[in-house]
């Protein structure tokens, strides 16, 4: 691709451009006035948008651990094609997370403190620990892609002799963090809504994750394979309808298991009264639950739409609105009754949100432009092909 | 070691004065952010408001939990609880996360906003004055005993005794005593609490247990997972292999 060619202006190209300016325009603001100047926080919310989407963008990388689960130590090889997207996403995700925390922090110079000053009982502190371990295990994991297309072997060779212990390593770390973040509220008993708050909240998150993050690996395996090749379906990813469908049952299961606890949990802690009065907050509980739940386990239960990669990708969209609803309750919405004000995030905290939102966009096509992230086998066979032509032309 | 103190607030005792709204502010060196003390609400520059419900005044200060949640929270341990009893706060250590804002029950700690280097703020308990030997400004200041410093042993016993010998007039609780696993701040009124806006709905048990159920667990998950991935890795491995060793027998056959 020549330099024109990047800087030829597309409409996407020119919304980017000006996010980003945009963003880093009230990221500016945003150190020089201070959080109160910038962002609709007060004392009663201290907690807005930004952990919100870090709640997101942490869900939505989940795909992460459990494909290298079930390829590296299930051995379920037929999963690989998800592997090396999974992983990006991953990684760029937690970009995302990282950046917005230093963001978000008050005093963010001293942003190296966790590192040195522990408080083991804090939730907080194993959420950044785990971070700060699972960041570097994604970049292990995703380094023979790069090292790959740089002809650089011994590193590779390194890297796989440590591969298991490094991929058992990420499970762990990402089973801990992921439901961590429902820990986070466990102390909040009294202010977060009963709809949301129980004593499983660390279990729901970890469930939760698991649907979503491999919604997140079927919604852009998707959207790649239309806007990078003009392709129809997923043909050029490398994902046949046999792993599509596989995934598929394992989100369809996680969001029965899921379901099935949430209902538990509300029936034998006396809460469904809450689900009988029309409040914000039941309603807002409906249109998670059929969103993210009921409408996928009906679309997922039948197979006809289960073997339709379009109304797979359908599905995941439903999957994904649902989560996004759900986590945004838990750490915004549930949250409005207790603190007695209605927070809305400013100009500044949606404009930075985006920034990075785009950044990461961008990011993921490029890695998956130069370097063999969706590589299938349909791409090798060409190769191949072309390669018996070559010799055959000499 | 210092012995661990605390405060008892009684309403009936309360002239509504606000001398400890003003002492406390001169003692932490905090601005005049309203001309009215009655109509004030606790924020980063007022540690402690008089709030008025009728005929009667009732303060709202940090209740310097037994085993605070704001402490519990604080990954970089910016919040402590010191040996006078009094939970206290170190700007240098802290990285504005603001968990402990949100976790604490009586929603107490404030922030400083408007600044570029904010701190977390709240009622410290006097605690480098108590060190010294002083007593808090705002019980120094008291001129009924409404706010009363002491031992803990002796403020319990003080409060227990003004409810015994004087039953008509007081609400039979000591309110502090039993929220989020108690505190250091206790208050006794003639009228139940909720009355006079103290948060009613608090867990009897320590903020910290909440978290530390999930916590606990894990170790466990750590070491049985580790395990059994290990195991999985081996077995579904070693199938594979077996699979592909008959396979490759049976086409040998062929
Ligand atoms: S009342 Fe709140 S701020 Fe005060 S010690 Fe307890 S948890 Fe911390
Ligand atoms: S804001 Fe500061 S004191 Fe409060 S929990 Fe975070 S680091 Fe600790
Ligand atoms: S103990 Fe000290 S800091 Fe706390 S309210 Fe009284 S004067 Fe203010």
């Amino acid at each position: 691709m020549k330099i024109v060619d990047i800087l030829k202006p597309t409409f996407w190209k020119v919304v980017a451009v000006l996010i980003i300016t945009s963003g880093l325009t009230s990221a500016y603001f945003r150190f020089s006035l201070g959080l109160g100047a910038t962002t609709n926080l007060r004392d009663a919310v201290p907690w807005g948008l930004w952990i919100g989407f870090d709640y997101l963008c942490v869900g939505l990388s989940a795909a992460g651990f459990t494909i290298a689960a079930t390829v590296h130590i299930f051995h379920l090889k037929k999963y690989e094609p998800l592997l090396k997207p999974a992983i990006l996403t991953a990684f760029l995700g937690y970009s995302v997370v990282v950046g917005l925390l230093v963001i978000d922090l008050g005093r963010p110079l001293n942003f190296w403190h966790p590192l040195v000053m522990w408080n083991i009982h804090s939730v907080m502190f194993e959420i950044t620990w785990c971070l700060i371990c699972y960041t570097t295990v994604l970049l292990l994991e995703f380094a023979p892609v790069i090292l790959k297309k740089l002809n650089l072997t011994a590193p590779i060779k390194l890297l796989k002799f440590i591969s298991t212990p490094v991929v058992i390593a990420g499970i762990l770390f990402s089973t801990l963090h992921q439901s961590s973040f429902g820990s986070l509220y466990l102390i909040v008993p009294k202010r977060l809504h009963p709809i949301w708050y129980s004593s499983l909240l660390p279990v729901h998150f970890y469930i939760s994750c698991i649907a979503a993050g491999l919604s997140m690996i079927i919604f852009e395996s998707y959207y790649i394979a239309r806007s990078m090749t003009k392709d129809e379906g997923f043909s050029n990813t490398g994902l046949k309808m046999e792993v599509l469908s596989g995934i598929s049952t394992a989100i369809l299961a996680a969001l029965v298991l899921g379901f099935l606890l949430k209902l538990n949990d509300l029936m034998e802690n006396g809460k469904l009264v809450y689900l009988t009065k029309l409040t914000q907050e039941s309603v807002l509980f409906y249109l998670e639950i059929i969103i993210g739940t009921i409408i996928p386990i009906y679309l997922l239960g039948f197979g006809n739409y289960r073997n339709d990669k379009k109304w797979l990708f359908i599905t995941s969209i439903f999957v994904l609105s649902g989560f996004i609803l759900n986590r945004l309750n838990v750490c915004v919405t549930g949250l409005i009754k207790s603190s007695g004000y209605n927070y809305f995030p400013s100009f500044d905290e949606i404009s930075i949100t985006l920034m990075l939102v785009v950044i990461a966009v961008i990011a993921f096509r490029a890695v998956a432009k130069y370097f063999p992230v969706f590589e299938s086998e349909h791409d090798t066979e060409k190769l191949g092909n072309r390669g018996t032509n070559i010799i055959q032309n000499n | 070691m210092l012995k661990e103190y605390g405060i008892l607030f009684d309403v009936n005792l309360c002239l509504g004065c606000g001398s400890c709204y003003e002492a406390c502010k001169e003692a932490n060196n905090l601005p005049e952010t309203n001309d009215d003390f009655l109509k004030d609400h606790l924020s980063e520059s007022t540690f402690t408001v008089v709030e008025q419900y009728g005929e009667h005044f009732a303060r709202k200060l940090c209740m310097h939990c037994n085993e605070p949640a704001c402490e519990s929270v604080c990954l970089v341990g910016a919040i402590k609880k010191s040996e006078t009893g009094a939970v206290v706060y170190d700007a240098d250590k802290c990285i504005g996360c603001r968990y402990c804002m949100q976790a604490c029950p009586q929603k107490i700690p404030r922030y400083e906003w408007g600044s570029t280097n904010p701190r977390i703020r709240k009622c410290i308990l006097c605690h480098t004055r108590v060190k010294a030997g002083k007593l808090p400004a705002c019980s120094e200041i008291c001129p009924t005993e409404a706010t009363l410093f002491g031992s803990m042993e002796k403020i319990i016993e003080v409060a227990q005794n003004r409810i015994k010998n004087n039953p008509e007039n007081y609400y039979p609780k000591i309110y502090g005593l039993e929220e989020a696993g108690g505190g250091h701040v206790l208050v006794i009124s003639p009228v139940p609490f909720e009355k006079l806006g103290y948060t009613s709905d608090i867990p009897k048990k320590s903020m910290p247990e909440f978290t530390m159920q999930a916590m606990e667990k894990i170790p466990g998950v750590v070491m049985g997972g580790g395990v059994f991935l290990s195991a999985m890795y081996w077995l579904t491995k070693r199938k594979n292999q077996i699979a592909k060793e008959n396979n490759l027998n049976s086409q040998g056959k062929n």
